[in-house]
């Protein structure tokens, strides 16, 4: 018998697979096609202090082994989310969810994380310090150790429950980033968020997107994600989730190897719906065809 | 919403670029016309859309046009093959607001789900008529279809290649007594509609998407109701919702 259990930040997972942020909604729309209890946990829709209807469309353009999102934080703000939506997610989700916010400033931040922090459902707070699809908020706090490192101060300040900061790959040196939000006392960090791409239409002569550029997600970028995880698991002790291009049992082992606690899945869930039973299923056993039993015993064991 | 698999009976050309393709298996969640299918292709990370030609309690039948190399690569799949497809997407049409004599129109690749649409209304005893839009002779197709069913059907080419030449809008505006519009096509075609009759009634959109079940957000659009998903809230509008 083979224990998929890991411990996120003070709380327990029945397994390391998380719904990333902005491919799985509030949940509902999956769970409609399956019970979306199995997942350790799923971080809810990038949610922002006002309302947001986001970028123009188009917002998505297909790639070689990924895609461009440039949805730009469509949500319904964080007051509609914590007063409607996550009441209702308690009739269809019985686990703690990572609330993920968005801001445009400091207090923003700190005031969403807040609000977020006071729902009974949500267990943990990760802060969305690197979206490439809007302006003058977002990844402006995820490309300065500093700027980043205000933000976690500012979130810690109003959050009893562990924060993660989940960080852009845009970034020059990614464990410099995450080393300035661990001192800044960052409960944990998450890494990747998407790659800013762009693609052309041949026949117009211009992006595709409306917002020009966008971020790229999916299987392509699985090697740089897991190399910035390995990077980050060298420079800091706090637990790391790991995300970028994950689509199966062996590429979430992967992520554990190179240093994650827990692992989001991205785009495969907009492919394929049902891609985290069918990695969380296939999980045990893979761990016993590896001689697994439990997932601390492998953490981080691609670097000694 | 159902995630399953189909086995390809039929995938033949209709017309210039316009490829019909029907699929045995579950159709068990598709509950309206004008709903879609979401297709995954090897080779090809998003999946899909289209919309519904018409479907009953085994068979569905898509007709899609080759606007890339993902629909290109579909159109040389053969019978037997099988395909992974996300079923029962989208709200689709609603027939109760028709009235007795509804018009349906329908422009080049946009013309397959008001097929759905119109054996509905006729199975409902109203009296359909269909005007279909196209921009040339060799573009044609599904005429007859919609002739066995419709109470009438009027087809235009821009070109004048074949019946009325004109737009779908100026064969609106030499119709009466009709009581509703349904609409799918180009959003030029459906823009010109809209301005030109003052009917109310139901406008089926296109929008690129990311997943087409409505977690992503990539294909959302501004209605005087606030922001709606294409591929969940829609991809159907009501008229009175729109904003251009």
């Amino acid at each position: 018998m083979v224990n998929t259990k890991v411990n996120l930040c003070g709380l327990e997972l029945d397994n390391p697979v998380i719904p990333a942020s902005g491919t799985f909604g509030y949940g509902e729309e999956f769970s409609a096609l399956y019970d979306i209890n199995i997942l350790g946990s799923f971080s809810f829709k990038g949610t922002t202090k006002e309302p947001r209807f986001g970028n123009p469309t188009p917002r998505i353009a297909e790639c070689s082994a990924g895609m461009l999102n440039s949805v730009g934080l469509q949500n319904p703000g964080i007051d509609e989310v914590v007063q409607s939506i996550l009441p209702k997610m308690q009739t269809y989700f019985h686990k703690p969810v990572i609330a993920n916010i968005g801001g445009f400033s400091v207090e923003e931040y700190a005031e969403c994380a807040e609000k977020a922090a006071a729902a009974e459902n949500v267990g943990w707070i990760e802060v969305n310090i690197s979206c490439p699809n809007v302006h003058g908020g977002g990844l402006s706090f995820g490309t300065s150790p500093k700027a980043a490192a205000e933000v976690t101060k500012a979130v810690k300040s109003v959050c009893q429950k562990p924060v993660i900061m989940k960080l852009s790959p845009n970034v020059t040196d990614i464990a410099e980033m995450a080393s300035a939000c661990e001192q800044a006392g960052a409960d944990g960090i998450s890494l990747i968020n998407t790659l800013m791409g762009m693609r052309i239409d041949l026949k117009k002569r211009k992006p595709i997107l409306a917002n020009k550029t966008g971020g790229f997600s999916g299987p392509a970028v699985f090697p740089v994600a897991l190399r910035m995880v390995y990077e980050v698991y060298e420079a800091v002790k706090i637990p790391i989730i790991g995300m970028g291009g994950v689509q199966s049992a062996q590429d979430v082992m992967e992520m554990i190897l190179a240093g994650a606690t827990a692992v989001q899945v991205g785009a495969a869930n907009l492919r394929e719906p049902m891609i985290c039973k069918t990695i969380i299923e296939e999980l045990p056993r893979l761990m016993g065809s590896l001689g697994i039993s439990d997932l601390s015993e492998i953490r981080g064991a691609a670097h000694s | 919403m159902k995630q399953g698999l189909y086995i390809i009976a039929e995938n033949f050309r209709v017309a210039k670029d316009l490829y019909k393709m029907t699929l045995l298996g579950d159709t068990s969640a598709i509950s309206a016309p004008g709903q879609f299918v979401n297709i995954k292709l090897d080779g090809f990370y998003l999946r899909r859309p289209m919309s519904v030609h018409h479907y009953d309690s085994n068979t569905l039948t898509v007709i899609y046009k080759i606007v890339g190399e993902g629909t290109r690569a579909l159109s040389t799949m053969e019978r037997g093959a099988s395909l992974d497809l996300l079923t029962g997407l989208g709200n689709g049409f609603s027939t109760d607001r028709s009235g007795t004599r509804p018009v349906l129109i329908g422009g080049g690749s946009g013309i397959p789900p008001l097929y759905q649409l119109c054996l509905k209304l006729k199975n409902e005893g109203k009296k359909p008529s269909v005007i279909l839009g196209f921009n040339t002779e060799a573009d044609m197709f599904c005429i007859d279809e919609f002739a066995r069913i419709a109470y009438e059907v009027r087809v235009c080419t821009a070109d004048g290649s074949f019946g009325e030449k004109g737009l779908v809008t100026d064969v609106l505006r030499d119709m009466d007594g009709y009581t509703y519009i349904y609409a799918c096509g180009p959003e030029a075609m459906l823009h010109a509609i809209y301005d030109a009759s003052p009917i109310g009634g139901q406008f089926s959109f296109e929008e690129r998407m990311g997943c087409g079940f409505g977690a992503c957000m990539g294909c959302t659009c501004k209605t005087k109701y606030g922001s709606k998903r294409i591929c969940k809230d829609g991809p159907v509008l009501e008229k009175e919702e729109i904003v251009w």
